[in-house]
């Protein structure tokens, strides 16, 4: 599937960003080409949810120095409906509550901003009805949550499952999924993983930021980085997972005196 | 620039209803005094009745002093530099469309209110005031088939005497405040509609107002009165040229419903709200109230407020009959300086009333917006309940939202609910809108629809998109 000669859709190099004036990435280095997997680990604070928010522009997050390259072309000055559009998805960790704003028509909209900058006619509502009837059957999801408010109610498994719907939707290039697996049970873990599965495509690419080893065992990664105090320490295959399920996360305060020591 | 910064470029808007019609007006000079009066009532040909019931009102005007009570701070007006009427030049009334002034119909078309046969709205019979008098009024025939009488107040005076006489001013006393009393004096137009007995009114009937002299403040009156086991939904709408004085605008607006009577009365109220220093706009000043006479009858008032430099008006309720029921569904956003105190009154008389309110404020700029409301329960009224929701949006850092809940129980058999919150448009929500391609307008736009939804699902079918797509151009513009 991988190749050399495969496209690049990420590449990030010395990435720095702060938010409040506290510098949280420190210079952050990542390739990601079409068709790979990548999953990015670490302790709570690391950096991961913040490389994120970054990647998908999120106004709060500074880029103090370094670049983000889709496709060969910097989107640091892109809003983030313009990185949308072009096919950078993000699976948020906790999906805010929308109150009185309809699922199917935020589904609606944000759908047709993306097919309009892929050269597809937008969907009337009942060609949309047809299309989203389709792809909830991948999220297992009752078609009522689309009369229901954009998350609001939703358990936490429903709001990750929302989530994999709009990715089903948008057809990214490049989906980042922000701990999609944490709070979920063995079922609802299994029909999300399933559902990002069915979803990978030869020509787009996959960010799993997770705590986990679990979500790996459903999805097969081809790389596995580790994240520490704001940088990748090291990148493996998914053997580098399961030793860090096996040893915990002092094995990388290990590796990294180790490498302290070397320097 | 910060994304605040940018949320308030988008809640200033430019103001898409500010021509000015180059029409020959006919205006009687400056100035209020018993002369004046006469006058109106004589270039209306009224009866003698009417001529008293203005003459006794503008007698208890002048021992009345303007309200200072509100949160509104303004420059006081001049009642004595204002015009008391204005009318295009033409015979009061035609009694075709074909002679009205194609001037006057092309501005209501601009005004997105066709008036001609072809073009008409196909659900909904149209009263169509300018400055001071009711141009047309479509659907007539239509609606007499019914029984239904739908017509300018001054033709209703003229045909219907002993029903105005019967009706005005019981509502609204001519000395129930200052301004009432000073609309009672020389109010000029507006609609009258009254459903007989066991009529389902078949169409929406809709009054649209529209002030072109600036200098000429706009007195409208509005009467309904719903027979028992009748029902009707009104609409109202009203736009204004922008000048850089203020012009005042005081209605009032009185409705009765008899027993299992049914009133559902909307307002899009989108008056020219002054520019974005604060200067110009007009000062909407108006009581609107009615009164549940009968046993289970029901009023429920809907208003989206986005106009007007002053905003003064609590649409309310007097629940008279036993198991009546009043409501209250309100959108007010606020932009620039505009200043709004809105909200309404339930008066819980008969046994078992019911009421609510949903009050929804949007604050941005530097403007202010208040929710006032009083909800009373006397003696009598035992079994009663009200429930408030009031919740209000801020937008930006320089407006402000206040929120004034009167309750005055006399009744331990009641049950008052009251909810209030505040938020802010949360960055968050907006970043998620945004992060699925949605851009940062719309965004902001849906937020505040969402905010707004409880009072949309009250709108009739027919306006609720219109009342969406306002508030949406309300929040249109530039983005930095």
């Amino acid at each position: 599937m991988i190749s050399s000669t495969s496209e690049t859709i990420l590449s990030i190099e010395d990435l720095h960003a702060s938010v409040e004036d506290q510098e949280i990435l420190h210079g952050v280095n990542l390739v990601v080409k079409e068709g790979e997997i990548h999953a990015i680990m670490g302790r709570n604070g690391s950096g991961k949810s913040t490389l994120s928010k970054v990647i998908a522009g999120h106004p709060s997050y500074k880029v103090l120095s370094g670049s983000i390259q889709f496709k060969g072309k910097d989107i640091i000055q892109l809003a983030p409906e313009e990185r949308a559009r072009i096919g950078v998805f993000l699976g948020f960790q906790y999906p805010v509550e929308i109150p009185g704003v309809s699922n199917l028509e935020f589904l609606r909209v944000a759908t047709n901003s993306r097919r309009k900058e892929l050269l597809k006619s937008e969907l009337d509502t009942f060609e949309f009805e047809d299309l989203v009837k389709e792809r909830l059957k991948i999220v297992e999801m009752d078609p009522a949550f689309l009369e229901r408010s954009v998350n609001e109610g939703f358990s936490g498994g429903e709001k990750k499952r929302n989530e994999i719907l709009q990715m089903a939707l948008l057809e990214p290039v490049i989906s980042i999924l922000d701990e999609t697996d944490s709070g979920l049970d063995i079922d609802a873990l299994r029909i999300v993983a399933s559902g990002i599965n069915r979803l990978s495509q030869p020509s787009s690419s996959t960010i799993l930021i997770t705590h986990y080893q679990r979500l790996l065992n459903e999805i097969t990664p081809d790389f596995v980085h580790i994240m520490a105090d704001g940088k990748i320490i090291k990148t493996g295959n998914k053997e580098l997972a399961i030793e860090l399920e096996k040893s915990g996360y002092d094995f990388i305060d290990d590796n990294a005196k180790e490498k302290e020591m070397a320097e | 620039m910060t994304q605040s910064n940018t949320v308030e470029e988008i809640v200033s808007q430019p103001y898409k209803y500010g021509f000015i019609t180059a029409i020959e007006t006919e205006k009687i000079p400056k100035g209020l005094n018993e002369d004046v009066i006469r006058l109106i009532s004589a270039k209306k040909n009224e009866p003698d009745f009417l001529l008293k019931f203005r003459l006794r009102a503008y007698e208890q005007w002048l021992k009345m002093k303007e309200p200072d009570w509100s949160s509104l701070t303004y420059s006081k007006v001049d009642y004595q530099d204002l015009v008391y009427y204005a009318a295009p030049k033409q015979d009061i009334k035609k009694k075709s469309l074909d002679e009205v002034d194609p001037k006057l119909l092309e501005t209501f078309e601009k005004l997105g209110i066709p008036l001609s046969e072809q073009k008409r709205l196909s659900n909904v019979a149209v009263d169509a005031v300018f400055d001071s008098v009711s141009i047309a009024t479509t659907y007539r025939e239509k609606l007499a088939k019914h029984g239904v009488i739908f017509c300018s107040i001054s033709e209703a005076i003229s045909e219907y005497p002993d029903l105005i006489d019967k009706y005005m001013g019981t509502v609204v006393p001519i000395n129930d405040n200052f301004f009432a009393a000073l609309n009672s004096a020389v109010f000029s137009d507006g609609s009258f509609v009254y459903i007989p007995k066991g009529v389902e009114c078949p169409m929406e009937l809709s009054s649209y107002f529209r002030i072109n002299s600036g200098d000429t403040g706009q007195f409208e009156r509005t009467l309904i009165i719903a027979e028992e086991s009748s029902s009707v939904s009104y609409l109202e709408g009203c736009t204004a040229p922008m000048f850089d004085t203020n012009t005042l605008h005081a209605a009032v607006v009185e409705l009765v419903a008899l027993d299992n009577a049914s009133i559902k009365y909307s307002t899009v109220q989108n008056w020219y709200a002054g520019n974005e220093e604060g200067v110009g706009g007009i000062y909407n000043f108006v009581t609107k109230r009615g009164e549940c006479r009968g046993k289970k009858s029901k009023i429920s008032w809907s208003q989206v407020e986005t106009g007007s430099a002053i905003t003064w008006k609590y649409p309310s309720c007097v629940l008279q009959g036993d198991n009546s029921i009043g409501e209250f569904y309100s959108i007010a956003l606020t932009n620039n300086f505009q200043k709004a105190d809105t909200g309404t009154k339930m008066i819980h008389i008969g046994k078992n009333t019911k009421s609510k309110i949903v009050s929804k404020g949007i604050s941005a700029g530097q403007s202010k917006n208040s929710y006032r409301g009083l909800v009373s329960i006397s003696p009598n009224a035992e079994g009663s309940r009200n429930y408030s929701q009031c919740d209000s949006m801020l937008i930006g850092d320089k407006a402000s939202a206040n929120t004034y809940p009167y309750i005055q129980s006399k009744q331990p058999q009641s049950n008052i609910e009251h909810e209030a919150s505040t938020c802010r448009i949360s960055e968050d929500q907006l970043f998620y809108l945004q992060s699925r391609g949605i851009d940062f307008e719309e965004s902001v736009s849906m937020l505040v629809s969402g905010f707004c939804s409880d009072v949309f699902n009250e709108l009739p079918m027919e306006f609720a998109s219109e009342a969406d797509k306002l508030l949406a151009l309300k929040l249109e513009g530039s983005v930095g």
